[in-house]
């Protein structure tokens, strides 16, 4: 095997602590597999703190790593979904593709491997292929075309665009999950415009940006629609800053534009003069999605658009458009595949009900369905034509009675997706179990959160009712008031197939109402009998019980979101002891101090993120996690007050390659 | 009623600026109860800690339930009665359209013709029922606890006049 030895010297190996791997008698050299797709997986880093890490290490990319967009579904069923450490190869950025024949492993040209990965679509796949040689890892490089970058100060774009050299389309998410709930202060930073300005020089024909909870300018998106003449695709979630100004500038410059995606911003609505800056020569737009924009446009330039626009799959309207207006424009696109309706109800009607039946008759490719803003009964039978071949129902914005809802849900056969308000009730959701056997996701909402009587919502029955009725469940997100141990673990029973389980008892801290006990056992039930579980989002009375069963079963979690839950340090280390496969951990308002932050010293690098408020972690503790491990970002977000100097009321931790913040504000302590 | 456990502190009248001191210790406050204990409880509350956590005023939690932004301003589209002492008749305002107390308080006061020289401080009914001085919590919180507001007129001593 004396060739193989050789190239144990010269072919770069992957980092791992494991020095068995770096020696030539490592089970990684192997010849070259006969399906390149069957890449053996790198044995996974344990922990830094062994101090056999290479030189590289400060050029460590983490770029790969924990990349999956959680809807992205490839990744989900990927062969390499295992962990992988995040220390890829690093001195290869600048390295050519080695030609020689003495250190190839691969017996297929360049050119072939390239055109072979340029099939792998998914990003842990992908993190899989560059860590196997540095041949795979140059190959995938210049193959990949699109780059997900989970956390954006976990590297710097001229990281990025140092080692892609020829990326088409970028995903950047930002903030903190938080700051959804106003936890993180305004100007905090996740500006976009610093990688605009890198990715203008180093992919100047950038096709898509999909953007999530990053700070946008105006000016940014007019530099994105002046300096990318190819630019394609737009979609901005959750971000802010911007105003419809900011969309002027994309609609009048961007000739090419294929998707344009505004949903949930924090934008500063001026009025919708934007629509009616798209070119008349504009044909290209498929996706058009603006629902969550408060003013009206004008209709004829928008049915001026809809109808050149023949190749547009989904279009989700604003709640300015009335049903008359909708009608008109659901004529000139029948193939739709997706719609946002405006608003469902009208004050003077213009036609007979029986006329706008038809609307939706012609609209055969119709797989989703949202928006219908004040729904009322006179006029939902519309849609009827229409739900047989519906996948995705959207009413979270529809205040919806249970009997109205049930009339509806009849049709509805084919659903996989519902999103509702808890104004449906139990009586709703009991619909939902009986008309819905292929339901996999359902999203329960409610219409008024910060309402205390009790007598409104859904509650454990109307839960329990769904579970009967839909036992491939897979995805719940469920706001009630109240909570049995023994609902949560039918419900577990029913669907044992659960990957993302979110249960908010909307008060904090409430028990089993029944046993008044705590719902530990409930947690308990889910995290034992759903073995696929990757994400858990937990609320009630919680004791330590809750955290130990969830370190104990719980072994492919991803993501915990925790809140007033918890008795001591304890809670927190099961967790972080336990839970092999945690990328992000959100906690608030929990009794975890000092010990349990610094518990998990060696795994927050394996992690994307850590997110602690109002717990009980001082500052001298974030110091010495920082100082122990230089490669994360430990940061304090002062109150404005003062309060207590010592305590650490916000804590962010996240790994990264590319050192300090340089643009932390001033309330943003880097440790 | 819902403020059994969190001190009377939360009610009091002042006339501070917004958001100074409170909140930090309000947050903890509501963490102990919850928890069933804490030297901080009053002690002449007799729902005590935990348990049944029917009484509570969820409100002064920043950012739970863990409801986005977005949706909130969509599903609460509330217009509030806002009358002024001396005046015969009420108007109407939409919380929601306002980011902030700045915008919000000047566009009360030309709602009924004020000018600067104000006489006039607004005070807003909660979800409790209690009447507080707008702009001691969170923007976001008022916007989701605020049900309805009052200008009431200022006395000679800067205080406000308590004849209803």
């Amino acid at each position: 095997m004396n060739p193989h030895r050789k190239r144990a010297k010269t072919v770069d190996r992957v980092d791992s602590a494991d020095s068995a791997l770096v020696s030539s008698e490592s089970t990684q050299m192997r010849p070259f597999p006969s399906k390149p797709l069957s890449v053996d997986r790198v044995k996974s880093v344990e922990s830094s703190e062994s101090g056999r890490m290479r030189p590289f290490k400060d050029k460590i990319l983490f770029v790969d790593r924990v990349d999956s967009v959680e809807s992205s579904e490839s990744s989900r069923t990927s062969q390499f979904s295992d962990k992988i450490s995040g220390f890829d190869r690093a001195d290869s950025v600048e390295a050519r593709v080695d030609s020689a024949g003495s250190t190839r492993m691969s017996r297929f040209p360049d050119e072939v491997l390239e055109r072979v990965l340029a099939l792998v679509d998914s990003h842990k796949d992908r993190s899989a292929v560059s860590l196997v040689c540095k041949e795979w890892y140059n190959a995938e490089r210049w193959s990949r075309r699109h780059v997900f970058i989970g956390n954006c100060y976990s590297v710097s774009p001229e990281i990025v665009a140092a080692r892609f050299p020829r990326i088409r389309s970028v995903t950047l998410k930002g903030k903190p999950r938080f700051s959804d709930f106003n936890l993180v202060p305004e100007d905090w930073g996740a500006d976009v415009q610093p990688w605009l300005s890198v990715f203008s020089t180093a992919y100047p024909f950038l096709e898509e940006l999909r953007l999530k909870r990053m700070a946008v300018t105006d000016e940014s998106l007019e530099f994105l629609a002046k300096k990318f003449h190819g630019f394609k695709a737009l979609s901005l979630l959750s971000c802010d800053g911007f105003s419809t100004d900011g969309l002027k500038a994309i609609a009048t410059h961007c000739k090419n534009l294929t998707e344009l995606d505004i949903q949930e911003n924090g934008i500063d609505d001026l009025g919708g003069h934007w629509l009616s800056c798209f070119p008349d020569s504009l044909t290209s737009l498929e996706i058009l999605n603006f629902a969550s924009l408060n003013s009206e446009v004008s209709f004829d330039a928008l049915e001026k658009l809809v109808s050149r626009c023949k190749s547009l799959r989904v279009l989700k309207v604003n709640r300015n458009i009335s049903l008359d207006q909708l009608q008109k424009l659901l004529s000139h696109c029948p193939q739709l595949m997706e719609l946002g309706t405006g608003t469902f109800m009208q004050e003077l009607i213009s036609g007979p009900v029986t006329e706008f039946k038809n609307m939706f008759s012609n609209c055969r490719n119709l797989i989703t369905l949202s928006g219908l803003w004040d729904a009322t009964p006179l006029y939902l039978p519309v849609i009827y034509p229409a739900c047989a071949r519906l996948t995705f129902l959207n009413l979270s914005y529809a205040t919806l009675r249970s009997d109205e809802l049930s009339n509806l849900l009849s049709h509805c056969k084919s659903l996989r997706r519902l999103w509702l308000l808890d104004t449906v009730g139990d009586k709703g959701l009991e619909a939902v179990g009986s008309c819905c056997p292929l339901l996999e996701e359902l999203r329960v909402f409610p219409a008024d959160p910060f309402d205390q009587e009790i007598l409104l919502g859904v509650t454990e029955s109307g839960f329990v009712s769904v579970s009967r009725g839909c036992p491939k469940l897979r995805y719940v997100l469920y706001f009630c008031r109240q909570m049995t141990n023994a609902a949560v673990a039918t419900i577990a029973q029913n669907c044992p197939d659960f990957t993302h389980f979110r249960l908010c008892i909307m008060n904090p801290g409430q028990p089993d109402y029944l046993t008044k006990e705590p719902m530990d056992e409930a947690f308990g039930a889910i995290v034992k009998t759903c073995t696929k579980l990757q994400r858990l989002a937990i609320s009630g009375l919680l004791t330590d019980r809750t955290f130990e069963y969830i370190g104990k079963y719980a072994k492919n979690l991803e993501t915990l979101s925790v809140a007033f839950a918890g008795s001591s340090d304890l809670g927190m280390e099961y967790v972080l002891q336990g839970c092999q496969k945690l990328r992000k951990l959100e906690i608030r308002d929990c009794p975890f101090g000092n010990a349990a932050l610094l518990s998990g010293l060696t795994k927050y690098e394996s992690m994307r993120s850590l997110w602690m408020s109002a717990c009980n972690v001082t500052m001298n503790a974030c110091r010495v996690l920082a100082k122990e491990r230089p490669r994360l970002n430990v940061e304090v977000m002062r109150d404005e007050e003062g309060g207590d100097d010592s305590q650490a009321n916000k804590v962010y931790v996240y790994r990264t390659v590319a050192g300090p913040r340089k643009d932390a504000p001033p309330f943003v302590l880097t440790l | 009623m819902a403020t059994e456990g969190l001190g009377l502190d939360i009610t009091e009248l002042r006339l501070g600026l917004p958001g100074v001191g409170e909140a930090k210790r309000e947050k903890k406050r509501v963490f102990l109860d919850i928890l069933g204990g804490g030297s901080e409880a009053d002690p002449s509350d007799d729902t005590g800690g935990g348990g049944d956590g029917k009484n509570r005023n969820i409100g002064v939690v920043v950012g739970w339930p863990p409801v986005c932004s977005y949706r909130k301003r969509a599903i609460i589209k509330m217009y509030v009665k806002v009358s002024m002492d001396g005046a015969p008749f009420l108007r109407k305002i939409d919380i929601n359209g306002f980011k902030g107390y700045s915008d919000f308080v000047r566009a009360l006061e030309n709602l009924f013709g004020l000018g600067d020289e104000c006489e006039y401080t607004p005070i807003y009914e909660d979800k409790d029922g209690d009447w507080m001085l707008v702009g001691d919590v969170p923007w976001e919180m008022f916007t989701e606890t605020c049900k309805r507001l009052r200008m009431k007129k200022r006395v000679s001593d800067g205080g406000l006049q308590t004849k209803a």
